[in-house]
């Protein structure tokens, strides 16, 4: 280009700076606008009608309290103290029913997927029971473990129990044969294999079955808690609607969604980390 | 001091084979069969130390079987197979490592790791490996943003690291482009070269074949009709007379064509008269 510049001039197009700084900027903030409020837009223009319609009257306070309300309602629960407590009972209820589930689901799926044995004696069983569904059993739930706290942590494990199962296994059995072929003719077997080729192979259909798992664990624990309980979100929920106390019954219910979406943030972010290798990821 | 006149000998014999560290390999009388469909009958190769054998032939002809029978990846169903001198399996297995068409990396680990695998932890040996092929500075990565050539080239690293007396390659080179192709085949020359293994070539590629090899089996209905040494100097150089008859000759032979005879007032139109009579390659 210097050899062309010393009888032409360059052209315009190369005469404008590189560094963008005014082109540069302007397409940053275009970025943040859409990437982080854009998406926002719709929940607070829908928080702010709700507001407008209850403030106006078209709204009746007790079919939907104002958005203001609820913020008072879950404003003095927490001053109470009350919100700690329930909400630290439901999530105890959550991770433990979780663990019992999950941890089964894990376990069994990694033997069933690994041992063929295994899976001609189980897999058909197991395949029945996790058609009933989970809500059905309650009359049968109640029954055998009365109404306290062991038969929600039933109820929430065998849901969780059947996505992580299901995914595991389906995870062991799909592990690419060719990298399987390869690690056996480098000299690796048994405990090394497993642990450097099949489980991470399986890993990112595990984490499917985790991430469904996080979902299901809320939707079972809210009718568990509504069975009978003395304490919990559902607990809190079910005795607000008695003295028709919407406003901590939509409490209640943001608390679930919020409690859920962490429970999806924390599931996410551990897929980032084990799954960095990802060609999906990169 | 006892002096032994088969020890002797013995050393003599190992000292004249040069510093290479190759080992020879017999094939006796070896039949594969699957299902009832014969793939290779009734075949006897041996290959001397340090030898670079290419095996050429259609598709389906059997020589990835070959390949795999001498891998250990499968039992031939008739027959045997021996290492080394002697017709006597030994006690201590040869070092075996193959590449297949794939890279066959484990995408969840970096490039250094995938490198020592097998090794009993990740030592100086694979980044020296590593640096054999000129892929240091890579070694953090993961495979996935490697390219196909980079991958085969860590593949190669990776086989090796363990120093093996036998390299078995698998058309490793297929997936690649010319130009990468051409680099690779001269990555794994230089090497053999310098480290004096066995190797073992599978390819379709009657150029590369001649290139890279002191012999070229061809392989047709699972039987070998052609052993053909190539007495020419190394490095071999494409463009050269005796390099172009010879591969004319054994791809006309592959492609079940007769060889043309060179119409010399013409020139060289031995490439016209093999484009034209190609009609069905694979």
């Amino acid at each position: 280009m210097n050899a062309i510049s010393t009888t032409a001039e360059a052209p315009a197009s190369l005469r404008r700076p590189r560094t963008g700084t005014g082109t540069a900027r302007k397409g940053n903030a275009t970025k943040i606008w859409q990437d982080r409020l854009l998406p926002w837009l719709l929940p607070v223009a829908l928080i702010l009608a709700w507001e407008f319609a209850a403030k106006v009257g078209w709204l009746s306070s007790r079919i939907l309290p104002e958005p203001w309300a609820v913020a008072r309602a879950a404003w003095s629960l927490a001053l109470s103290g009350e919100l700690w407590t329930h909400v630290r009972i439901s999530a105890w209820r959550a991770i433990s029913g979780f663990a019992v589930g999950g941890g089964l689901g894990l376990l069994l799926g990694l033997l069933t997927g690994t041992f063929k044995q295994a899976e001609t004696l189980l897999d058909t069983s197991i395949q029945m029971i996790r058609n009933i569904p989970a809500l059905a059993l309650i009359p049968l739930v109640i029954l055998w473990f009365g109404i306290d706290e062991s038969s929600k942590l039933f109820l929430v494990s065998i849901g969780v129990f059947f996505p992580v199962y299901l995914n595991t296994f389906h995870g062991i059995r799909s592990v690419d044969k060719g990298l399987i072929e390869m690690a056996k003719s480098y000299g690796l077997s048994g405990w090394p294999l497993y642990r450097d080729v099949i489980l991470p192979g399986a890993l990112p259909s595990i984490l499917v079955g985790v991430r469904f798992a996080l979902g299901l664990v809320w939707v079972l624990l809210i009718v568990a808690e509504t069975i009978s309980a003395q304490a919990g979100i559902g607990y809190m929920t079910m005795n607000a609607r008695e003295f028709l106390q919407t406003d901590v019954v939509l409490v209640g219910i943001l608390l679930y969604a919020l409690l859920g979406k962490l429970a999806d943030i924390l599931a996410r972010a551990l897929e980032r980390y084990w799954l960095r290798w990802h060609p999906g990821y990169q | 001091m006892q002096i032994d006149p088969v020890e002797n000998a013995e050393i003599e014999t190992a000292a004249k084979l040069g510093a290479g560290r190759g080992v020879g390999v017999r094939v006796r009388s070896v039949s594969k069969s699957y299902g009832g469909r014969e793939v290779l009958k009734t075949l006897n190769v041996e290959i001397a130390a340090g030898e670079f054998v290419a095996i050429v032939g259609r598709s389906g002809c059997g020589k990835s079987t070959l390949l795999r029978l001498i891998a250990g990846l499968e039992q031939p169903s008739n027959g045997n197979l021996y290492f080394g001198a002697g017709d006597v399996k030994p006690e201590i297995q040869p070092e075996i490592r193959i590449m297949f068409q794939d890279s066959r990396l484990l995408p969840w680990k970096r490039v250094l790791n995938n490198v020592g695998l097998g090794l009993p932890r990740a030592s100086l040996a694979s980044a020296k490996a590593l640096a054999q092929v000129g892929l240091e500075e890579r070694a953090h990565e993961w495979p996935a943003v490697l390219s196909g050539g980079q991958r085969q080239r860590v593949a190669l690293a990776r086989a090796l690291v363990h120093d093996p007396e036998l390299l078995l390659l698998d058309e490793p080179l297929g997936a690649l482009d010319a130009l990468t192709r051409i680099e690779m085949q001269q990555l794994i020359e230089s090497l053999w070269k310098e480290r004096g293994f066995t190797a073992v070539l599978v390819t379709h590629d009657v150029q590369e074949a001649i290139a890279l090899a002191d012999r070229v089996l061809l392989i047709e209905d699972g039987e070998i009709t052609l052993d053909e040494r190539i007495s020419l100097a190394r490095p071999r150089a494409r463009g050269n007379l005796a390099f172009a008859q010879l591969e004319e000759r054994i791809l006309a032979r592959v492609l079940k064509h007769p060889a043309a005879q060179l119409d010399s007032a013409l020139g060289d139109v031995s490439l016209q008269r093999t484009v034209s009579q190609v009609g069905w390659a694979i």
